[in-house]
């Protein structure tokens, strides 16, 4: 066949190849020449897999051809990308990070596992923040992922890379990790959906750990379809991971109805009026009304401890990523610059030499956050503001379906521009991070241009485990507008 | 004069198959790195998951040493940078242990009925908690080997309040303890294997002093002896300071017990001032032990502990408590004890029989059966009951049997042992020595009656201790004054 393969989406590709129309050899063919023709510009990926890719693609036409296969899967065939803190068994999983350059891990993540029962093609690992700590993709020792709507601005972090290749169509879909907006805030930088699913309804064994309690896989697609159909393989519960929920998770595909009559939609108002863009609350207001011309009843509703959750959550992901991130797997993973004679100096010197800034800041204010009389002063007060947050929510769901907020309060960002102040760039987690200590579903969708051309995503909030209701909006609003279909035009070295 | 106070934290390796938070198997003794996986090698990405038996074993500990059983409990994040711990932190139970409140009884070794009978000593808590690695540092090379073996072993700690008052007691407790826990099944308390391990707490201050005493701790002791001769020690050391006003040198620190020297001396690294940054883990939802299924955890039927089991034995087969005391020092044992009787020996003859002879070849455990079967025993002791054999030649069968695993008959026959107790075969001989020894007879008859025994000693040599002394005497004494 001759046409761009690459820019399918999963369910376009996977009705093609169903119907014998290309294979999955084509379809990778395509999406690695797309890479080899876009990434020298764009930096979206650590390592890439081209031979086995092909490989897995060739098993995947084997067993297309094989008609009593019973293998078959809607991903078989598919090509898609890893973030790199998902663990690779075999395949260099690097978190971005110095410190973890050469770890080569010996299992793989309970997502990875299913996406490779389903048969899909995984290409490569994608670039990120260091640690998955930071929201510009600034922090990785890889070359810096730029964002494929303007190369001088961020894709958003962590999970940059794994939201610019969607973006750029260098791979089908991507999954990527969301602690405090990691998914969402990079998916609306980069014009593309992306969802957080609840705490604990996708197994996080084999992810590299963040903060535990905060941490959550999702997918990374071109539109709410190919997200239900990602969702539909990687939730579920995981004897591996005691935190994933023993819930029964139903056929998500199924919401995908252009139906939001009398759907209850809170609207967050007023929260933060200075600070976000004219352009941005103008998105918002033309999506509050498109639902309401669908038939949904809107709402305004008010968070009043959505102030402080940002602090709340810096505290607690601090925390957690102290622990996480502590100086035995410097030791471990064995990084070191010059001769290390002491076992302090191994424990001490490897770790922090070769961890980036960002994340020596996390550790820092960790440490301080739980050492002795600080327990009780910021730790303990953090989570009660986690708790007075998660009942915010309770009560707004009370009366609502759902929550529509802008993903951020601005769009893509320029390289530097919140380096001098990072506070500002925190800002950006406004939205975001409330969603991550309630442990609720939420998902980012594209909505709209600001002036500068840069695609403006809107967060739809759910219950817990309501990420159906989730996908029935976005699907119903995606439908009525055109902005997912957009793609940026990107300068190719072979043009 | 002083007073001294001793609290313990006893580290129990639980009897689990697998490892606290994965499938890995708690062999002893396996080659080094043998039971490791991503788990408990701490590998980045890896989670652990609860071992619920190591949850269930820990409320058994908890309920026989009647301790208030937490129906919610939590982990915490113990952080700590050393070479035995994988991921840098421990996984334990620091907010909310599993069990609270306990307490043991001992009993008073004088039974005096003004002391109690019992002395009273409370638990403060039962938590559960990984194991670290164990660290090996050869004599001839200067390095240290990492054996991640013991990484992620289900431990319980058991800390008690400082009530015990004398190294004898902080023995005589850790051997109850030992005790009640092999008996439930909860661990094989092997010190020498380190699957039960004990640091102390001892302080020591003048009678009637307000100011509690400078709290020392001792490490590194591998026996209850070895514990109990650091704590004399230790206690010694101190008062020796208070007598020679230097009790200011007291100072409170980690020492190690020196088992060579048989001293303590003070650690070289100081492990205080640590910033543990306890930290609940968010990688384990709590321990809720108030479903239906795991409340019949907290109903399972308990064995006899060594306790009661003592009372009975005292009551019900008539021992001293000193018996009872030694018989019911393992379960092993004990059940080895009724199944003597239960072949219808006597309880004092079946106690006196394995206290003394048969605990010369037998160290009794859960796994080391009795190298002499109980029926063979109790058949051993009939014999004796019925003056088929004498006593010294029932030892030497005991030897044999525990040697050769024989049955008692069986070595008898072949040695030829059985006892002499006809009278014409036994005043033959008693007439033989008598004339063999004329001199000896003819001072008895002079009034010596010492040499009677000499005479007996004779003839039980000529009958090569197969005769029957009982009778042998009876005819000596008449031949004598006939």
């Amino acid at each position: 066949m001759d046409m761009e393969l690459y820019k399918l989406t999963i369910h376009e590709a996977s009705d093609l190849l169903h119907r014998g129309e290309i294979s999955s050899r084509e379809l990778t063919k395509s999406v690695l020449e797309r890479i080899e023709a876009t990434e020298s510009k764009l930096h979206s990926f650590i390592s890439i897999h081209p031979e086995a890719a092909l490989k897995q693609a060739d098993k995947a036409d084997w067993l297309r051809e094989n008609p009593n296969s019973k293998e078959l899967h809607v991903l078989t065939g598919i090509p898609f990308a890893l973030k790199d803190n998902i663990c690779t068994r075999g395949i260099r999983t690097t978190c971005a990070s110095r410190l973890m350059e050469q770890f080569n891990p010996s299992i793989d993540g309970a997502v990875v596992k299913k996406l490779k029962n389903a048969h899909a093609v995984l290409i490569g690992k994608l670039n990120m923040d260091e640690f998955a700590i930071g929201s510009s993709g600034e922090s990785s020792i890889f070359p810096h992922t730029r964002n494929p709507w303007a190369a001088d601005r961020v894709p958003g972090g962590s999970s940059g890379g794994s939201a610019a290749s969607v973006a750029a169509d260098q791979v089908l879909f991507s999954l990527g990790s969301d602690t405090g907006g990691s998914i969402r805030q990079p998916a609306s930088f980069c014009g593309i959906t992306g969802m957080k699913p609840s705490f604990g309804a996708v197994s996080g064994y084999g992810l590299i750990p963040f903060a535990t309690s905060l941490d959550q896989l999702g997918p990374m697609c071109k539109d709410v379809t190919d997200c239900a159909i990602v969702m539909n393989v990687i939730t579920g519960f995981d004897p591996m991971d005691r935190m994933s929920a023993k819930i029964s998770h139903p056929d998500y595909t199924s919401y995908l109805k252009q139906d939001v009559s009398g759907m209850r939609i809170g609207l967050l108002r007023g929260w933060m009026e200075g600070t976000i863009s004219g352009d941005v609350r103008m998105a918002i207001e033309k999506a509050a009304k498109l639902y309401q011309d669908m038939g949904a009843w809107i709402e305004e509703i008010t968070l009043p401890h959505m102030e402080y959750a940002v602090s709340a959550y810096l505290l607690i992901s601090s925390a957690e990523a102290s622990h996480n991130l502590t100086a035995g797997k410097g030791m471990r993973m064995g990084y070191k610059e010059g001769e290390i004679c002491e076992l302090d100096e191994l424990a001490v010197g490897s770790g922090l030499q070769s961890l980036g800034a960002s994340v020596k800041k996390r550790i820092l204010l960790g440490n301080t956050g739980l050492c002795n009389d600080n327990y009780e002063i910021y730790y303990k007060e953090a989570l009660k503001l986690r708790t007075l947050i998660k009942e915010d929510f309770d009560r707004v769901f009370e009366k609502c379906d759902l929550i529509l907020t802008p993903t951020n309060p601005d769009t893509a960002f320029l390289f530097g521009e919140m380096e001098i102040n990072v506070i500002e760039m925190y800002k950006y987690d406004a939205y975001t991070v409330p969603v991550n200590l309630a442990g609720l579903p939420a998902v980012s969708i594209p909505c709209g241009f600001d002036s500068k051309g840069l695609p403006i995503g809107m967060q739809l909030i759910g219950r817990l485990y309501g990420e159906g209701a989730l996908l029935q909006a976005s699907y119903a609003f995606e439908q009525n507008t055109d902005h997912h279909i957009k793609s940026p035009v990107l300068i190719t070295s072979t043009d | 004069m002083f007073e001294t106070i001793i609290g313990l934290e006893i580290h129990v390796e639980l009897k689990t198959r697998t490892k606290l938070f994965c499938g890995c198997s708690t062999g002893f003794g396996d080659p080094p790195n043998h039971n490791i996986c991503p788990v408990c090698a701490g590998m980045p990405g890896a989670l652990p998951a609860l071992n619920e038996e190591a949850v269930r074993l820990a409320i058994r500990a908890g309920r026989a040493l009647s301790c208030r059983i937490n129906p919610v409990s939590s982990f915490d994040r113990k952080s700590y940078f050393y070479p035995d711990l994988p991921k840098s932190y421990q996984i334990t139970q620091h907010q909310i242990p599993i069990c609270e409140g306990g307490y043991l009884d001992l009993e008073d070794p004088d039974n005096s009925p003004e002391k109690g009978l019992y002395r009273r000593i409370a638990i403060e808590r039962i938590h559960l908690e990984e194991d670290a690695a164990k660290l090996i540092h050869p004599e001839d090379r200067p390095v240290t080997l990492v054996d991640y073996n013991r990484a992620g072993i289900p431990l319980i700690e058991i800390v008690t309040r400082p009530e015990l008052t004398s190294p004898e007691d902080a023995a005589a407790f850790l051997k109850e303890l030992k005790a009640i826990l092999e008996y439930l099944g909860v661990s094989d308390c092997r010190m020498e294997q380190g699957s039960l391990r004990c640091d102390v707490n001892i302080s020591v201050r003048k009678t009637g002093s307000r100011k509690p005493g400078t709290k020392v701790e001792i490490k590194n002791m591998n026996s209850f002896r070895e514990i109990q001769k650091a704590l004399e020690y230790e206690q010694e050391r101190q008062k020796k300071l208070f007598l020679s006003n230097r009790s200011h040198e007291i100072i409170s620190e980690t020492r190690m017990w020196d088992s060579r020297q048989g001293i303590t001396k003070p650690m070289r690294f100081k492990d205080e001032g640590r910033h543990y940054r306890f930290f609940p883990e968010p990688d384990l939802p709590p321990i809720d032990l108030r479903s239906s299924r795991t409340l019949s955890w907290l109903e399972e039927n308990l064995p006899e502990l060594p306790g009661q089991k003592r009372e009975r034995f005292v009551k019900q087969y008539g021992l001293s408590s000193y018996e009872a005391g030694i018989l019911t020092g393992s379960r092993a044992l004990a059940d080895y004890f009724e199944e003597v009787t239960a072949y219808g020996v006597r309880p004092g003859d079946a106690s006196n029989w394995i206290i003394t002879e048969l605990l010369r070849l037998w160290k009794p455990s859960e796994d080391r059966g009795s190298p002499v079967r109980s029926r063979s025993l109790a058949q051993l002791i009939r014999l004796i009951d019925e003056g088929r054999i004498s006593r010294n030649a029932a030892k030497e069968v005991l030897n044999d049997m525990h040697a050769a695993g024989r049955e008692p008959m069986d070595i008898i026959m072949q040695k030829n042992l059985i006892q002499v107790s006809g009278q014409d075969e036994i005043a033959e001989l008693v007439e033989a020595v008598m004339a063999d020894n004329t001199d000896a007879v003819q001072e008895y008859k002079a009034g010596k009656s010492k040499v009677f025994g000499f005479l007996m000693g004779q003839i039980m040599k000529a009958g090569r201790g197969r005769v029957n002394p009982n009778i042998a005497g009876k005819i000596l004494e008449e031949r004598l004054k006939g």
